[in-house]
């Protein structure tokens, strides 16, 4: 079946990306020391959600300055610099039995 | 020691590093009715040099300066002189700040006048401090309910405003001649808005003047509508709002309540899974917003775990000054609980967790 949304760049399966990145209130990156593997438009993707989600907490009476998403593999943690963001990618690892 | 002079005629203390804020106050308090003495200094050492010296009743601090900050005066001013009373006296307009300071045992907090009805407030203000020292009595307990506070008042026949602040909430009750004259929060104003105040569990007070061209809107007597309100709340295990804004008790709310039992626990929202959503909270104002603001948040970051093959979200916290909250996903539907922003986020992901451990049971 033909898909009417936009294709995403599907990455290597089990790769999980690591580093950092800044970006404005725009949603430009600023600074990046993700992998160069990791593409732009998906730091954008990530930043968005991020920005929406400080946005929109804002906008429901609760301002906030830190955000962890928790994930099994990943930890997402973001700081809210004055409308734009500083984000970190963590991947997590198991707990060695 | 000072002299008797000095002991019969109060003194005040005021610091800052602007110069021309100095010059300009020393002469606003020095015509205050109470005719206070009034020194100055421009650095926090030189300030608490002058209190070693002289006896003073009065320190009023600003925040920010240079070498030696207010908060670091006023802690050593606090515990070398305990009933030394102090006020804060800034251009800093943070609610930590001002929780920080409050919680370090200041009497009154304030934010530098922007206009003449701003300054003649706080000028109002240092002289009511002022009266009552002179008057005489009892302060130094710095944790009392809001209810303890009420009672006081107007079995003192004081004329008074308190200014409540829950959060990003706030309200304010005032007292005339020892009656409940009026109460306001958002747009609640009169015994509504007194009702919503009092079933704030946590909070910071101001006690300022009283002010007496307030119209009164409550009739009812203070004895009256605490022992009400005591009732209503004996009764709903705790104040609680439903999604359209009216109080319930514990009937088909107990494992809501339930989750309030966890240490730090503000406020509670759960969402029901689609289609109908029901709303359910506990101790929340804006129960749309942030019922709103939890699913879409929620759905958000799913997408993302989807999209980066990273598994589905276990849990998400947030943090600030003055709040901290942690959204979840669970066979019932969304959840969002607030905590007190003196947690840390890893003791908010712990008690998050096992919050929804009692939640799915």
């Amino acid at each position: 079946m033909k898909s009417f949304f936009k294709k995403r760049t599907q990455r290597k399966l089990g790769k999980i990306p690591s580093g950092t990145f800044s970006l404005d209130r725009e949603g430009q990156i600023i600074a990046s020391t993700m992998p160069q593997w990791f593409p732009v438009a998906e730091m954008r993707d990530i930043g968005g959600r991020v920005l929406a989600f400080f946005r929109n907490a804002q906008q429901a009476q609760m301002p906030l300055q830190e955000l962890n998403v928790y994930y099994p593999t990943l930890r997402v943690t973001a700081r809210n610099l004055r409308g734009g963001a500083l984000i970190f990618l963590l991947p997590q690892t198991l707990p060695k039995k | 020691m000072g002299s008797t002079d000095t002991a019969t005629r109060s003194k005040i203390l005021l610091v800052d590093d602007d110069q021309d804020f100095l010059e300009v106050y020393w002469e606003f308090l020095k015509t205050l009715p109470s005719g206070p003495e009034v020194h100055t200094a421009s650095t926090g050492p030189r300030a608490l040099a002058m209190l070693e010296s002289d006896p003073f009743q009065l320190l009023i601090v600003d925040l920010n300066m240079p070498k030696m900050d207010g908060l670091q005066v006023i802690a050593i001013a606090r515990r070398k002189y305990p009933h030394l009373r102090i006020v804060v006296w800034t251009c800093i307009a943070d609610e930590h700040f001002r929780a920080r300071a409050y919680g370090m045992g200041v009497d009154q907090y304030w934010q530098k006048p922007g206009s003449e009805h701003d300054r003649q407030n706080f000028l109002d203000s240092i002289e009511s401090i002022m009266q009552r020292d002179t008057q005489g009595g009892f302060r130094g307990v710095q944790s009392k309910s809001l209810v303890d506070l009420i009672q006081l008042e107007c079995l003192s026949q004081n004329s008074s405003t308190l200014k409540i602040t829950n959060g990003s909430l706030k309200g304010s009750i005032w007292i005339q001649n020892g009656e409940l004259f009026d109460a306001e929060t958002e747009e609640l104003k009169g015994e509504t808005a007194f009702r919503k105040i009092l079933a704030w569990r946590t909070g910071n007070f101001e006690l300022l003047p009283g002010d007496e061209a307030r119209e009164r809107a409550i009739f009812s007597s203070y004895q009256g509508l605490l022992l009400e309100m005591a009732q209503e709340m004996d009764e709903a295990g705790g104040p609680v709002a439903h999604n359209d804004g009216s109080h319930v008790g514990m009937d088909g709310m107990t494992p809501l309540v339930g989750l309030t039992r966890f240490e730090g626990v503000q406020f509670v929202l759960s969402v029901g899974p689609e289609p109908k959503c029901e709303l359910k909270s506990y101790g929340l104002e804006s129960v749309d917003l942030i019922s709103d603001w939890t699913q879409k948040s929620l759905r958000d970051f799913s997408d993302l775990g989807d999209f980066l093959q990273v598994g589905p979200v276990q849990q998400i916290t947030a943090m600030s000054t003055s709040n901290n909250v942690a959204l979840a996903d669970s066979s019932k539907g969304d959840l969002c609980v607030g905590f007190r922003s003196t947690l840390r986020s890893d003791e908010v992901r712990e008690t998050m967790r096992n919050i929804l451990a009692k939640w799915e049971s």
